[in-house]
């Protein structure tokens, strides 16, 4: 199976990082949660309820809808907000990439750590450009805001592609495909990794300190 | 083909795509109705949420969209279709999206009905509430309010696109393929925004058609066959001319019955410019010579209201609308006395209170919500026209020279108001200046207003504690 990848291409201003960065993220993990699985005695599960907010964002003409869940939305919140100050410290061109990745883990033996296998990648390249006055961060304003218009459009049109998508799971396998860490919903498995640009073009990994945490402790 | 499901799968899937129908015209109304939407994510399943997504019912919206079904389920060349518009205070209204819901042939036999179907309709509603957020309908719903309010209307059958304009783009939401076809769903947006087009005029309403009508041979024909705004809703085709009969009683319920014309003229008229508008015949006449501004009169209007008016006097003998329940005689005012008055008197009242039924209150109703704003600023040249007019019935021209007259304003009552409502129109027209549009004055008072800045500072800095105390409780 091949990990499907997409690549979405963003041009902001410094302060719109954050909502930029929230508003893609947000519409991908909104299409990638569902309810809480409950698992009955006969091997059949019922699913709880989504909910969905509306969130105005403050530096671009734009409102996302997210999931409910407050604890979803800290999680990705910490991210951004380390890729942003990433990008602000690297010294760089204000170029950075951060990347959403579905995946599944696959048990292995011992001493073997669990495989994780990716089956979708978002990578959400970021520009960051300096404006000169109110007039051009107005424009950027509504500029951005269409732009991540049509940045939604464009998720949305390759998840209803309904290509590869894990089957589900029993219960003993649930932990494999989904985040059941949450109280109110359920990821597919994630993780955020993020890599700065810096100006000679080469590329500076980084990764979050969850996602070692993680690898570590299966 | 169907041959190939199972009854219980039929039967599943039937009930899949009902309840598909109408989440999706609730997902879609909501995004429209200018308010955020906030739902709560259950770990516990209630058993009433279907495809797992916490979406509200408005029972209006419910019944709505059940009516326009009528039993029937969305299949092959049986689209169901919400169309939203927006209208604005002066009676214009321009379509702005058409969200599709249509079934096409492909079929996808092997797909499992009562799992996969039923997820991924689940994940074309999640694409839906993303999407409706994006297209340019949005924001405007966002801001309706005083100056527009946005409508929506559900229909079945055959997509109609054309009130869209030219340009209009197409975003597809998703598609879910089921063993019985393939379910689309979409929407076509209009890129044109340009409200004001005469083709668009005439859609709101027969104002001036009933008033051509009266005296001259109709010279525009296009203009014979135009329709009330009520129109688009369903078993409301009447309503706002039944509304606009209860405007119109309470602007006109006192009024001596041979000023009926020429005050309905007068409500008119503002937008026409320097005409002379107080004799009958100069009145159509204008209409009749500036098309242009027949655009504009929309305005004054508001489409509900005025049809309900002309019965008695002027158009009654065309056997148009029924009837304005006061004492209204047949005769043409005199030209004098023409008056806006009603447009400062009951339809502000009536704009205040139909304004705050915002949320889930457009079906059926959304004539009410629309009424024609005072608006005094454009009808100075109506003034200046007005005592500027002759005064006589016959069919002078308006080249004739001017003769000054008294203006009496029609409909008055003096318990009404607390003066004379001559007098209150007069001081109305021509407002002193504000005082701090003076220059003068202006440089006076910020120069006061500096110097007060530090010590207002002082003041704020000092009571920083009970500032932050305030802030805390708001969050």
């Amino acid at each position: 199976m091949n990990c499907r990848s997409e690549v979405l291409e963003v041009s902001v201003e410094g302060r719109q990082v954050d909502e930029a960065m929230l508003a893609l993220l947000h519409t991908i993990l909104l299409h990638r949660s569902t309810g809480k699985f409950h698992y009955k005695k006969e091997g059949t599960y019922s699913i709880g309820t989504v909910g969905t907010q509306d969130v105005d964002c403050d530096f671009i003409d734009f409102t996302l809808v997210r999931v409910s869940s407050d604890e979803l939305d800290r999680v990705i919140r910490k991210a951004v907000a380390e890729f942003k100050d990433a990008l602000g410290n690297s010294g760089s061109d204000g170029m950075g990439q951060i990347s959403l990745e579905f995946y599944q883990k696959k048990k292995s033996r011992w001493p073997f750590s669990d495989e994780c296998i990716p089956w979708e990648v978002w990578s959400i390249k970021v520009n960051v450009v300096n404006l000169a006055n109110e007039q051009e961060r107005q424009i950027c304003r509504e500029k951005v805001g269409e732009k991540l218009g049509e940045k939604v459009i464009n998720i949305v049109e390759v998840i209803n592609r309904h290509e590869y998508l894990p089957k589900m799971p029993t219960q003993s396998e649930v932990d494999n495909v989904f985040d059941t860490s949450l109280k109110d919903v359920q990821p597919y498995l994630y993780k955020i990794t993020y890599q700065i640009t810096d100006s000679l073009g080469t590329s500076v990994s980084t990764t979050m300190r969850r996602l070692i945490k993680d690898t570590l402790a299966l | 083909m169907d041959s190939d499901l199972s009854p219980q799968d039929k039967k599943d899937l039937d009930k899949f795509i009902k309840f598909f129908a109408l989440k999706t015209v609730q997902v879609i109304v909501q995004a429209r109705l200018g308010e955020k939407i906030n739902t709560c994510s259950s770990s516990s399943p209630t058993g009433s949420d279907w495809f797992n997504l916490a979406i509200k019912d408005i029972p209006e919206v419910t019944h709505e969209a059940k009516k326009a079904l009528a039993g029937q389920l969305p299949g092959i060349g049986r689209s169901m279709c919400v169309e939203i518009s927006l209208k604005t205070s002066e009676g214009d209204s321009m379509e702005l999206e058409t969200w599709c819901l249509e079934m096409n042939e492909k079929c996808d036999k092997d797909i499992k009905v009562s799992y996969t179907v039923y997820n991924r309709l689940s994940l074309l509603l999640k694409s839906l509430l993303a999407i409706t957020r994006v297209t340019p309908a949005y924001k405007l719903s966002r801001k309706q309010g005083h100056d527009y309010v946005i409508l929506y209307r559900i229909y079945f059958g055959d997509v109609q696109l054309t009130g869209l304009g030219e340009g209009f783009q197409t975003v597809r939401v998703g598609i879910v393929g089921t063993p019985i076809g393939t379910i689309t769903l979409s929407c076509a947006y209009r890129t044109n925004l340009a409200l004001m087009s005469s083709r668009q005029f005439q859609r709101t309403g027969p104002i001036m058609g009933i008033i051509i009508d009266h005296y001259v041979e109709r010279p525009f024909t296009n203009m014979a066959h135009m329709h009330p705004c009520s129109y688009r809703y369903e078993g409301g085709t009447y309503a706002g001319i039944e509304d606009s009969q209860e405007v119109c009683t309470t602007s006109f319920s006192t009024s001596p019955p041979s000023q009926l014309y020429s005050s309905r003229l007068s409500y008119q008229t503002p937008a026409l410019g320097t005409v002379d508008l107080c004799h009958p015949t100069a009145c159509t006449a204008a209409y009749v010579s500036l098309p242009n501004q027949m655009v504009v009169p929309g305005k004054e209007g508001g489409v509900p209201q005025v049809p309900a008016q002309p019965t008695h006097g002027t158009a009654a003998e065309h056997g148009r609308i029924p009837s304005c329940p006061t004492g209204q005689s047949p005769q043409p005012a005199p030209p004098t006395s023409c008056s806006s008055e009603v447009k400062t008197v009951s339809p502000s009242d009536a704009l205040e209170t139909t304004f705050t039924r915002k949320v889930g209150a457009f079906v059926n109703k959304a004539t009410t919500q629309v009424h024609p704003p005072p608006s005094p600023a454009p009808s100075s040249p109506l003034q200046g026209s007005l005592h500027s007019n002759t005064s006589s019935h016959s069919g002078e021209q308006p080249q004739d020279d001017f003769v000054m007259v008294d203006f009496k304003p029609a409909f008055s009552k003096d318990d009404l108001l607390p003066m004379d409502l001559g007098t209150f129109y007069k001081e109305f027209q021509n407002p002193p200046q504000l005082a701090s549009l003076s220059i003068d004055v202006s440089v006076q008072s910020m120069a006061e207003d500096l110097d007060s800045l530090p010590e207002k500072l002082a003041i704020y800095e000092k009571n920083i504690d009970e500032f932050d105390a305030f802030v805390d409780t708001l969050q």
